[in-house]
């Protein structure tokens, strides 16, 4: 847990120091003395501060909490699934988060300008929070028989939800003008460009609340491994424990999206990874995902940001690209195990 | 200990058990017998609060057991089931620790510790502490079960002990160990209810034997007064013969050549 924590707060500065405009480590720590009054001297030039200070500060910032979202979120969904496979992706989540958000901007008319008016910032969240839970609420029930979770109607209801709200989706994008259609593309390829102190902020509750409360669910997600009975027998309140755990996953996937749009397989591999380095126990793996979540995150976006200067690459795409091949080994590893 | 009284249940419009009564005191091991389908999971499942009677009650400790919070019941009943796989990897040890859940909040104390040791002691799996759970064989993986659901209620030395099948996918060996930890369990004070297939086994082990037919019952008692031709053929629809053998107060039984049928 330690060493997890060492990683992001070192990728955090690397993160920090990298880019169009060069920051050293002396000059980063010297800025942030400087401003937070602890030092008058000033060994770096304004141009550093005013980068680091209003570009590139929030967007380690939103990395770090929609990389920590999705990997501690990843976690529970799994280990409620009961199945190393499921992720926030494949059972809806993002896909109704997606729908309410495109919903938000292409009828930007009527509710969502007044709605946008009191809440500004947490309007695109709530809506897409809502737009999650919708459908993981559907593909939940679905997939649940006797109390007990079918793996397979679970990821074909994920499927069938997925593609209903990609049609809904397309409709809308169908009806979007040139300007939304814009933001739309943009905004589902997933990107933390758009990241200010205002977006950080709008976001730090959804995240904040899952990652203060999911740790505490480990060892129930640890008897739910055993099966919903064995959970019952062991004194916990099984229905009461999933609805929470699908509360909170959904609040932190949903806003995420909101953001950052479709993220994937970040909630898939990081519990994978710690699972096989370590350990298959809630207990760490449940907030070493929010770490090493907000470590890789911010990380595939400093490549994003800096590997084709001066434009950038969709974060969504990298993490696809890296997280694919991953799942596939995920897979052949399963296999080989179930022949033996 | 538990005292059922007037159970019954209905799935929809099926009646899958009917008005049963009958008790089972600490210290005592009860054997289920019946027939696929005669109502014991349903039985099982209704007396260690998985599912609601439809009409009757359960008095567990004096109490009824609708009235015990989940967590407080946890530290006095346990229970193994059939099914043990797990899609997620646990070591051993981890497995076992979780037996001791209801007893600490975040992080296990030197008594869970302590616990998880002898248990694992008691059931012979200490030299699998390390191991993946998913790479053991069936009889190992019952073994750890095993030794979790008694972590569970290792403090409580007057517990309830809930048995599905425990000698099911166990070869010859490892069943009569099961058999023989289970009389001892009960030996020590725990009340043990145990679901079994095997009447020589039941007759053998148990202290009293409640044999059902069609979520009805059949007859309940000793082994002595409830294995004879007339029960078994009523529980389970095969003519059987009755061994006297050396040693064993009860008949043994051995199925007979089913005639004319299929």
């Amino acid at each position: 847990m330690l060493s997890l924590t060492a990683l992001l707060i070192g990728v955090m500065v690397l993160s920090s120091c990298i880019g169009a405009v060069e920051i050293s480590v002396p000059e980063l720590l010297s800025i942030l003395a400087n401003r937070t009054g602890l030092s008058d001297v000033a060994n770096f030039r304004p141009q550093q501060a005013a980068v680091l200070l209003n570009i590139r500060l929030p967007r380690v910032f939103l990395g770090v909490l929609i990389g920590a979202g999705l990997g501690i979120s990843g976690a529970a969904i799994q280990g409620l699934f009961r199945n190393p496979l499921a992720e926030p992706g494949l059972i809806g989540i993002s896909s109704g988060a997606t729908l309410f958000a495109v919903l938000m901007i292409v009828l930007e008319v009527g509710v969502f300008k007044s709605l946008s008016g009191v809440m500004g910032f947490y309007a695109l969240s709530l809506a897409a929070f809502t737009g999650a839970c919708i459908t993981t609420g559907i593909v939940y029930r679905l997939s649940v028989r006797n109390g007990k979770t079918v793996i397979t109607t679970l990821l074909l209801s994920g499927i069938a939800i997925n593609a209903l709200a990609g049609a809904f989706t397309g409709l809308l994008t169908y009806m979007a003008t040139d300007e939304q259609l814009r933001t739309i593309t943009f905004w589902s390829l997933g990107s933390l460009g758009g990241a200010s102190w205002a977006t950080v902020t709008g976001l730090l509750p959804f995240i904040l609340i899952p990652l203060a409360g999911l740790p505490f669910l480990a060892k129930s997600l640890n008897a739910l491994a055993l099966g919903d009975a064995e959970a019952l027998h062991m004194g916990i309140d099984v229905i009461m424990i999933k609805r929470i755990i699908i509360l909170l996953a959904t609040m932190a996937v949903g806003a995420s999206v909101a953001v950052a749009g479709i993220i994937g397989f970040i909630g898939l591999i990081v519990p994978h990874i710690l699972r096989m380095t370590f350990t298959a126990d809630h207990r760490l793996v449940v907030p070493g995902s929010a770490i090493l979540g907000a470590a890789l995150l911010s990380l595939a976006d400093l490549v994003a940001r800096t590997i084709v200067v001066p434009a950038e690459l969709p974060i969504g795409i990298l993490t696809a690209l890296i997280g694919t091949p991953v799942f596939l080994y995920i897979i052949i590893t399963e296999r080989n195990k179930n022949k033996i | 200990m538990i005292i059922a009284h007037e159970l019954s249940y209905h799935a929809g419009k099926k009646e899958l058990l009917h008005r049963l009564s009958f008790e089972a005191k600490a210290g005592e091991m009860l054997a289920i017998l019946g027939a696929n389908g005669a109502g014991k999971s349903t039985l099982m499942k209704l007396l260690c609060r998985e599912i609601s009677p439809s009409h009757g009650h359960i008095i567990f400790r004096e109490r009824n057991l609708q009235q015990y919070k989940l967590p407080e019941l946890a530290k006095q009943r346990a229970v193994l089931s059939q099914q043990n796989t797990i899609s997620i990897s646990f070591i051993v040890t981890e497995l076992v620790m979780m037996g001791r859940y209801p007893h600490f909040d975040q992080f296990p104390g030197e008594r869970d510790i302590e616990v998880v040791r002898q248990v694992m002691e008691e059931t012979g799996i200490t030299a699998l502490a390390g191991r993946d759970y998913n790479t053991l064989s069936g009889g190992e993986q019952q073994r750890v079960q095993l030794a979790r659901v008694l972590a569970q209620i290792y403090d409580t030395p007057d517990a309830c002990l809930f048995l599905d099948e425990p000698t099911n996918g166990l070869d010859l060996l490892y069943q009569q160990q099961m058999m023989e930890l289970a009389r001892r369990l009960a030996n020590k004070g725990y009340c043990v209810i145990c679901i079994l297939h095997d009447i020589n086994f039941a007759s053998r082990f148990a202290d009293k034997i409640l044999m059902l037919k069609d979520g009805k019952k059949v007859a309940i008692g000793t082994p002595l007064e409830v294995i004879n031709h007339e029960n078994i053929y009523e529980t389970f629809n095969i003519q059987v013969k009755l061994m006297e053998c050396e040693g064993y107060d009860c008949p043994l039984v051995i199925p007979a050549m089913i005639q004319n049928n299929l």
